[in-house]
């Protein structure tokens, strides 16, 4: 069902974890779907990402997702993190099963949520960010 | 990877060595069909006989009342638009209840576009049927009752002999799916006033492909499959004849064992259970804890979802099942579940595990071992947990 590197991320997921005092941190998804990913930043004075760290609730796919989000942000500047779109995603894990897409979405929802904490705090804008739909209960 | 321990019997079961043995003269030497009048053809004949016999006797009907299907989606289809068709003039009014199998459920909806009205009873916490819902529910062009004999997910057993007396006394007719409840509890259509009964005999260690609609003389159903004069020409096509035999031989292994069966697989059940709710915390274990199937356990873990946990337990070598929405194809979580009013997070995250008498106390004690690493595993990836501890401590 799941690609080897879908199956790699989730049996061995990186950057679990939890950043005190973060950069940027944004929650997105529902516990009612089923689907909570929670991304922390560590983003520093250069505006590069230092760190990323994960949380989530959910399927083997939304796991794998996280993780592989938070491997293609760090080391990257906030334009660059822009970047990481659900596609993106995709594309890294080798694909997703078609029921499973919307996990990666997930993704990229959650980054850009973490990334608008970021600007919201430091009275930045980034190009191409809009504020992140509340879809938290 | 080593044995698997397999934990997922509600969803099928493995052939026994001895049904095997019995079926396989049926392929390569008695292969004749049993409407030939030959010899070989004969022979053939006499084993589905036998088989219609030894079922009959399992749920004390009649060799004439036993009609043999696919499987059980195709009984239950059968039951009820079947009923439909030969009582609609009486009435378009039917009632099941809100935790039946996809196979109930989804014909029942099929009715409702045909014009029929359905009413889905509710289950109290531990999805025992409201009887009280139920007789509120009856009305003057009520035809058909069907209710599930046990969940195939959190393996209550519901009240059937009660719900066959109240259809009995309002005239209507009651069906039962007893898919999950053949082979592992005791069956009487008559004392409990079952006017059809679906089974399958994949559930009870028989072949998959076989299954039966029992249906009490003088119901006017007709054919559910057009064309020959099989099966009293109420489902036509030549039969399943090795498919029969096996069901014949899974039923009377079952009965045979019955009772010792039940006693193991209760306690070794128990033993499992006990041992979940003492070592794991923040569980939940859905159903009924003693109007439950023997080999049944279900239970919720939160902070987690279920497709995760599945998969690492398969990767352990445990094959489970659970009522994710990532499981169940859909967004939503087990309507089975959250009939039962559970929220959805936490319908998300749960477990089931069907035994079989194969299963060993050694297997539970892994299961409990490997159920322990897993979820402590992903409960430190969830935010749900990371929030849950952080007001715990504030």
């Amino acid at each position: 069902m799941y690609t080897d590197k879908v199956m790699d991320h989730f049996e061995n997921p990186r950057n679990v974890g939890e950043i005190l005092n973060a950069s940027g941190l944004g929650t997105v998804g529902n516990p009612k779907c089923g689907d909570i990913m929670r991304i922390y930043l560590d983003i520093d004075e250069n505006q590069i990402i230092k760190d990323c760290k994960f949380k989530t609730f959910g399927c083997g796919a939304a796991i794998a997702t996280s993780s592989v989000a938070t491997e293609m942000v760090i080391g990257k500047t906030l334009n660059e993190a822009m970047l990481v779109t659900n596609k993106a995603v995709l594309e890294a894990l080798d694909g997703l099963p078609e029921e499973k897409v919307h996990c990666s979405l997930l993704a990229e929802e959650a980054i850009r949520a973490a990334l608008w904490d970021y600007a919201e705090k430091n009275n930045i804008k980034i190009e191409g960010l809009k504020k992140p739909k509340a879809d938290l209960e | 990877m080593s044995k698997v321990i397999y934990a997922d019997n509600a969803a099928t079961t493995k052939m026994a060595p001895e049904v095997l043995a019995e079926m396989l003269p049926y392929f390569t030497e008695n292969y004749g069909n049993p409407n030939s009048i030959y010899g070989l053809g004969q022979k053939a004949s006499q084993a589905t006989m036998k088989a219609r016999e030894i079922i009959a006797g399992a749920i004390n009907a009649e060799k004439n009342e036993i009609y043999f299907t696919a499987g059980g989606t195709e009984a239950d289809n059968w039951a009820l638009k079947g009923a439909c068709e030969a009582y609609g003039a009486k009435g378009k009014h039917i009632i099941t209840t809100t935790i039946e199998h996809h196979a109930i459920l989804h014909t029942a909806k099929y009715l409702a576009g045909k014009g029929y009205q359905v009413s889905y009873i509710g289950v109290d916490e531990n999805g025992i049927i409201r009887l009280d819902e139920l007789k509120k529910a009856i009305r003057a062009e009520t035809i058909l009752i069907s209710v599930c004999y046990a969940n195939n997910e959190i393996g209550t057993i519901q009240p059937i002999k009660e719900i066959g007396e109240i259809a009995k006394e309002k005239g209507i007719l009651f069906h039962t799916d007893a898919v999950q409840a053949l082979g592992q509890i005791p069956i009487d259509v008559k004392e409990c006033h079952i006017d059809m009964l679906s089974a399958s005999a994949h559930k009870l260690n028989g072949p998959k492909g076989i299954g039966l609609l029992y249906l009490r003389e003088g119901l006017k159903l007709g054919p559910f499959i057009h064309g020959g004069a099989q099966e009293k020409k109420r489902r036509a096509g030549t039969l399943n004849v090795p498919g029969i035999v096996g069901f014949g031989a899974a039923v009377k292994l079952a009965m045979a064992k019955l009772p010792e069966k039940t006693k193991k697989v209760t306690e070794l059940r128990d033993y499992l259970l006990e041992k979940i709710l003492a070592e794991i915390p923040y569980c939940r274990l859905n159903g009924d804890r003693v109007k439950r199937l023997p080999n049944n356990i279900n239970f919720s873990f939160q902070f987690i979802e279920g497709e995760a946990l599945l998969i690492m337990l398969d990767l352990k070598g445990i094959a489970a099942s659970s009522g994710s929405a990532c499981t169940s194809g859909s967004l939503d979580p087990s309507h089975v579940l959250l009939a039962i009013g559970l929220p959805h997070e936490i319908a998300h995250g749960s477990l089931r595990l069907t035994l079989n008498e194969e299963n060993t106390y050694a297997e539970a004690d892994i299961i409990v071992m490997t159920l322990k690493e897993i979820i402590q595993k992903l409960r430190n990836m969830s935010p749900l947990y990371e929030d849950f501890i952080k007001n715990l401590n504030e």
